[in-house]
């Protein structure tokens, strides 16, 4: 994976720093709130419901085991013994105070970390699959362009002060596994008669107004990727509406001028650009890529022979259900589920993060990624060693059975620590989770994914769910829309409302309504989506409003 | 009647106002009925709370505090979801209060 070099490095330390030294001019007196917010923002300090909340960036996704400990380690120093793993493949900590954050970006720097852009209206941390490097079907790893985008992103001066936040994905797949259509910019690499380019789609996102990319372009020469990418901020941050931070994200812009509109602007801006010589030398690619090679597990301690695992039947469930191929042989990606039966998703102890950063160093090329989903993913498995590694999750509760199934639920933090949510998500989860655990109806329900935001921010991708849960205030009291037909993936679709909202355990009650009648009418292989498509959406009003 | 509340500046933590200082319980918030922004605004100048702001309360039967709204009483409260990390760790239905 990445390492940092000199650049990078005095970067992230003169903005710890300078930050220390905006923090005690905050507390003594000579900033007022009114100067450091801005300040704080851009250093990932946000005062949430409870306390101030740090969101740490962590590109597309990717830790090595000594960053998980570092990780483990604020949590147990500065916060409560747990941090939230966000949809944005970051993790935020709930109870931070002022005066330690400093001393906690000067931890995160000792390890190649920060929270820069991790809020304000500039480009976020970038997001990308989180099987890159390890799916058989990628056409190159999307790391290293994800990287080159991060380094070209971090403190641009012309893009710091953009009309609102915007979000990159990067994928290098037919299939998507990144959201990528739902991003202010997607971006797949793709191949065309031999040569390696990107396809840039533009204007997709969820929250208020969710729309899914248009393609913009269907090719771009990976030597003239950068060059198109500034092109495509240009045109939004000359055009894109700043008087109204409701219409302000590019989405608006690209449905407003029309994609073909939006191209042409685009076009003339990235044939200036090309004369003015802006992409990064090839050899700069070159060098973040040989950072990107293939797992190396030489150095690991030769296999030793290993008693079966403890509950064969629970073992060969997770490995069903949690294990995913590997593009090289003997080898499988390992989902390490954050969704236990009736848990908070997304959040782990910090003594769950250290076993998970033991598993990373030993059994997965000392390398572990936050899924966009609220999961952690083992990139690079030896299969031969994945009893063993069953072993040590189970020991520690990290081993849940259940990837895209209904107990596998996004959800954002809602109203129990979120100041901008209408209505609790975590709760609505737990009762789902329990409901469906109980029931055992889970497994049979196969793929499901079920996805829950506590406002119209919409940072529990509620959109994107096959079933989708949006929390809304109705004169002060909880109330929860029900949406289907959504999906994040190659087949991307925008969930469509049920009728008339819920209370919380009226909410509960209608997932299990929905999923029966997928039970009752699935044709052979259908997922609940293809049979919701097939179905349309009056057989489900009707089951859930007769 | 009206009660103020906002962050410690340090500590980031809800606090509320009592009448002369500041407080972590919202049993202990005073009613300040027209004088809070007044009060907000030297409180937050002497660096003692960050982000002030009023809200709508009640009394109870037994004459407990509680906050108008359900987001001031989780604030109030603690996460629903983490008993163990409310003002009230010990009662594991304190989540109740809030609905």
């Amino acid at each position: 994976m990445y390492a940092y070099d000199q650049y990078d490095q005095a970067m992230v330390d003169a903005r710890v720093a300078e930050f220390r030294d905006q923090v005690a001019r905050r507390l003594d007196g000579r900033l007022s709130e009114d100067q450091f917010k801005p300040l704080r923002l851009m250093n990932g300090l946000y005062l949430q419901l409870h306390a101030y909340m740090l969101r740490v960036a962590i590109p597309y996704g990717t830790l090595n085991a000594r960053q998980m400990r570092a990780l483990a380690d604020i949590a147990e120093q500065y916060d409560r013994g747990y941090g939230h793993f966000t949809t944005r493949q970051n993790i935020q900590y709930n109870w931070i105070k002022l005066a330690d954050a400093p001393d906690i970006l000067a931890d995160l720097a000792r390890v190649e970390m920060h929270a820069i852009q991790t809020s304000g209206n500039c480009i976020r941390n970038i997001s990308a699959d989180h099987l890159a490097g390890a799916a058989a079907d990628e056409v190159c790893d999307p790391r290293p362009y994800a990287e080159l985008l991060r380094q070209w992103s971090s403190f641009h001066p012309e893009f710091s002060a953009l009309p609102r936040k915007f979000k990159i994905a990067v994928i290098a797949s037919e299939a998507d596994r990144a959201a990528m259509r739902l991003h202010d910019i997607g971006i797949r690499m793709v191949e065309r008669e031999g040569t390696l380019g990107a396809q840039f789609y533009v204007g997709g996102g969820m929250g208020r107004t969710p729309m899914i990319a248009p393609l913009i372009r269907d090719f771009v020469p990976v030597d003239q990727f950068i060059t198109y990418a500034e092109a495509c901020l240009r045109v939004y941050n000359r055009h894109g509406r700043r008087d109204n931070k409701y219409k302000a994200r590019i989405k608006i812009l690209v449905h407003e001028l029309g994609a073909d509109e939006y191209r042409r602007q685009v076009e003339e801006e990235f044939a200036h650009l090309l004369t003015l010589g802006i992409e990064p030398p090839r050899a700069e690619l070159e060098r973040i890529k040989a950072h990107f090679g293939p797992p190396i597990h030489a150095e690991l301690p030769p296999l030793t022979a290993q008693a079966g695992p403890s509950d064969p039947a629970a073992f060969a469930e997770w490995r069903a259900a949690n294990v995913l191929p590997h593009k090289l042989p003997g080898h499988v990606a390992a989902v390490i589920s954050l969704k236990p039966i009736g848990g908070i998703p997304g959040d782990a102890t910090a003594e769950q993060m250290r076993v998970i950063a033991d598993c990373a160093a030993l059994y997965s090329a000392d390398e572990c990624r936050v899924m966009h989903t609220q999961n952690i993913l083992l990139p690079h498995v030896r299969e031969a060693d994945l009893p063993a590694l069953y072993a040590r999750l189970a020991d520690a509760g990290l081993a849940t059975a259940n990837l895209d199934q209904v107990g596998d639920i996004i959800a954002c933090p809602g109203l129990d620590y979120c100041s901008l949510a209408n209505a609790r998500s975590i709760p609505v989860a737990q009762k789902i989770s329990q409901r469906f655990a109980a029931s055992g109806k889970g497994a049979a329900l196969g793929e499901l994914k079920l996805k829950i935001s506590g406002c119209i921010n919409a940072c529990g991708h509620h959109h994107a769910g096959h079933i989708g849960i949006l929390g809304v205030d109705r004169k002060g009291t909880e109330n929860y829309q029900l949406l289907l037909g959504g999906s994040e993936a190659e087949d991307a679709a925008l969930g469509k409302i049920t009728g008339p909202g819920f209370d919380e355990d009226g909410i509960v009650d209608a997932v299990e309504t929905v999923a029966d009648l997928y039970l009752a009418r699935r044709e052979a292989g259908e997922r609940f989506l293809d049979t919701y498509r097939r179905l349309g959406m009056e057989p489900f009003k009707e089951a859930l409003y007769g | 009647m009206k009660l103020l509340t906002g962050n410690d500046l340090r500590t980031g933590a809800v606090i509320w106002w009592t009448g002369s200082n500041w407080s972590p319980h919202v049993a202990e918030a005073a009613d300040i009925g027209s004088a809070g922004e007044e009060i907000a605004a030297r409180e937050e100048a002497a660096r003692r709370v960050v982000a002030p702001y009023l809200i709508d309360g009640e009394r109870g039967p037994d004459g407990s505090v509680r906050p108008g709204h359900i987001k001031d009483r989780i604030r109030a409260l603690g996460p629903t979801v983490r008993p163990d990390l409310t003002l009230k760790p010990a009662d594991p239905a304190a989540g109740n209060w809030v609905i």
